[in-house]
């Protein structure tokens, strides 16, 4: 095998040729390899793109949410991008619960206004999404296991969380999401 | 250091894993310095062609695969909604349709160059088979993908194709209802279609790697049609023949490009827009463009059994095509007799696609006949005889004969290199 077709394989025999023509043959290497680069990236991303949510996947990424049947205590899940959305109808004293927690006992430090909505403190609205490895948290129906905070409590490793969805025992390392929402009127929601 | 490949390679990496498993060395001897003759006319650059033509059908079949669903209640909206919703959907499914016609036209100009130069005769009868198993491959797959969309032609193409087999006695019956999984064609008909389908693109890349094998045993055919007597004769695949096919890819996606975004259905049917009415079959009922010479031979016999063998047996003839032509002399440059009845038999397969877009009245079905006959005739009857009676032209004493002049003159750097190679 002859050698100068291992050593340079775009030119063999051509090793005599240094200098003057090296530096033109490196610069039409290098415009070559960005050609291709471009056009291997141009190719490329319509196909990657392709797995990107489509139109009619991102034309379902709102819902709207009618809270009158939602008595005080109780909660409902709803779906949202197919994920289960907490929806709960606190209590006072859940409320207050939630607000009067010291930020050094959270693991997350978040005061429970920045959680809900001015003026619409009895609901709280969640991604119900654990933030450990992603199942869904028991506590929404009052018949569940609440945890010992009396908000939701994760079946597969047990984290805990508070009225306000805030974790306060691990392993989870964050409180629950808070997905974008909007009160339309006092007793309707639009989630997304 | 036994038990290790020796590797030329200097780079320390490559050359680890070159000792440890010798694909570098590989390449570069098939694709790097694999001698190839110097004569190559751009007839050679389709078989690269189809090579990247299967790549990227393969590719975009697999993206589409993600967001197609095989079923008879969805797959026509499935396929609507590729085309609407999904990011660039239309460009992969427009890609993948058009991708079929060019990697027909791309593999019958392949073929045609076979026929020309000879390149199925001896000592490359085992290759040329193995082209005819691609081609009957790439026909089915074609087929199948076909019918995926579930439109009108889809569906009742499906019908049609596989009632073929009904022409055959006794076994036909069972052998249809099998082929549909059911007594009509329907939702296991399309589930099993879209399974082989996915499935024999990669047989496929399997059986084109045997191709390749045997085409590296043998070595290139040429347009001269002789072998390949000293190293003058060749040059290194690459940078020769990489920069040669290069050029023929950039002309082929200019073309497909063309097609893609310019004329996306310009070889689609109208009818495939409506889907699949299993209670109500089209008017006016065709194939697609590059099945359409075999469907006019399938029409031309006025006999159901007869059409559907002269229509199998228009493919199979080519496997016995290198014993049919009883001519040493390959290339047909050098063969004035044989020359003329390769136009024949072109045009004739050319009037033979007309015709299977035609209704078969008047002079669409004489014509129909003429050209079955011929193209029989042709591979039969014409290449046994004329081999025998041809007086074939004076051939070159090498390839690089007439390139080099008498003397053979100042050797061009490739094949200065050339002595040192072993092959």
């Amino acid at each position: 095998m002859a050698d100068s077709s291992v050593t340079s394989p775009a030119f063999p025999g051509a090793s005599g040729h240094a200098g003057h023509d090296a530096g033109k043959r490196d610069f039409l290497k290098l415009v070559t390899a960005a050609g291709a680069a471009i056009g291997v990236g141009a190719i490329a991303w319509p196909l990657i793109d392709s797995m990107n949510p489509s139109a009619d996947v991102l034309a379902l990424s709102s819902v709207e949410v009618d809270l009158t049947p939602v008595v005080e205590g109780q909660g409902i899940t709803v779906v949202w991008r197919g994920k289960p959305i907490f929806v709960r109808h606190r209590t006072p004293a859940e409320i207050k619960e939630a607000q009067d927690v010291k930020m050094s006992d959270l693991i997350e430090p978040q005061p429970d206004s920045a959680r809900v909505k001015a003026g619409h403190d009895q609901w709280i609205v969640l991604i119900g999404i654990c933030t450990h490895l992603g199942c869904i948290p028991l506590g929404n129906k009052p018949t569940d296991p609440r945890g010992e905070w009396g908000g939701w409590f994760c079946p597969c490793h047990g984290s805990q969380y508070d009225t306000s969805g805030r974790v306060r025992h691990g392993p989870a390392p964050l409180n629950l999401n808070v997905p974008p929402y909007a009160f339309m009127s006092d007793t309707r929601v639009k989630i997304g | 250091m036994a038990g290790l490949h020796k590797s030329e390679f200097t780079n320390p990496v490559i050359r680890w894993v070159d000792t440890r498993m010798p694909v570098f060395t590989m390449m570069q001897k098939e694709y790097g310095s694999f001698p190839t003759p110097r004569n190559f006319n751009y007839f050679w650059n389709f078989g690269a062609l189809a090579m990247v033509n299967l790549m990227i059908m393969i590719i975009t079949g697999i993206f589409l695969a993600m967001n197609y669903a095989p079923n008879t209640a969805m797959a026509f909206d499935s396929v609507q909604r590729i085309m609407r919703d999904v990011n660039y959907g239309w460009l992969l499914r427009y890609v993948h349709q058009n991708g079929a016609s060019m990697f027909f036209i791309v593999v019958y100009i392949h073929i045609f160059r076979g026929l020309y130069y000879g390149s199925y005769k001896y000592p490359r009868e085992l290759l040329w088979m193995i082209g005819v198993v691609l081609l009957i491959l790439m026909m089915a797959t074609a087929f199948m993908g076909y019918v995926l969309p579930w439109g009108q032609m889809s569906y009742w193409g499906a019908t049609v194709i596989t009632n073929l087999f009904s022409a055959f006695p006794i076994v036909g019956d069972p052998i249809v209802t099998w082929l549909w999984g059911g007594f009509s064609v329907d939702n296991p008909t399309l589930n099993r279609f879209f399974s082989l389908h996915y499935l024999l693109p990669f047989v496929l890349v399997g059986v084109t790697f045997l191709h390749v094998v045997a085409l590296h045993i043998t070595g290139s055919n040429n347009p001269l049609g002789i072998d390949v007597k000293s190293p003058q004769d060749t040059l290194p695949f690459h940078p020769y023949y990489t920069i040669k096919d290069s050029v023929g890819i950039c002309v082929y996606l200019m073309v497909f490009a063309a097609l893609v975004f310019f004329a996306p259905n310009f070889l689609g049917d109208p009818n495939n827009f409506i889907p699949a009415n299993p209670l109500q079959t089209p008017a006016d009922i065709v194939p697609e463009w590059y099945f359409l010479p075999f469907y006019a031979i399938l029409r031309s016999v006025p006999n159901k059994l007869g059409g559907v063998c002269m229509m199998f047996g228009s493919l199979l003839v080519l496997f016995v095509l290198p014993w049919l032509d009883t001519s040493k002399v390959r290339s047909a440059r050098f063969r004035p007799l044989y020359r003329p009845f390769i136009f024949v038999l072109v045009v004739s397969v050319v009037i033979l696609g007309m015709v299977g877009a035609h209704r078969p009245e008047g002079i669409w079905v004489v014509l129909g006949r003429v050209c079955t006959a011929y193209y029989f005739l042709h591979f039969l009857v014409l290449l046994p005889i004329i081999g025998k009676f041809e007086r074939p032209l004076p051939l070159p004493e090498s390839i690089s004969k007439p390139v080099l002049g008498g003397g053979g003159g100042p050797l061009p750097a490739g094949a200065a290199a050339k002595p040192m190679e072993k092959a």
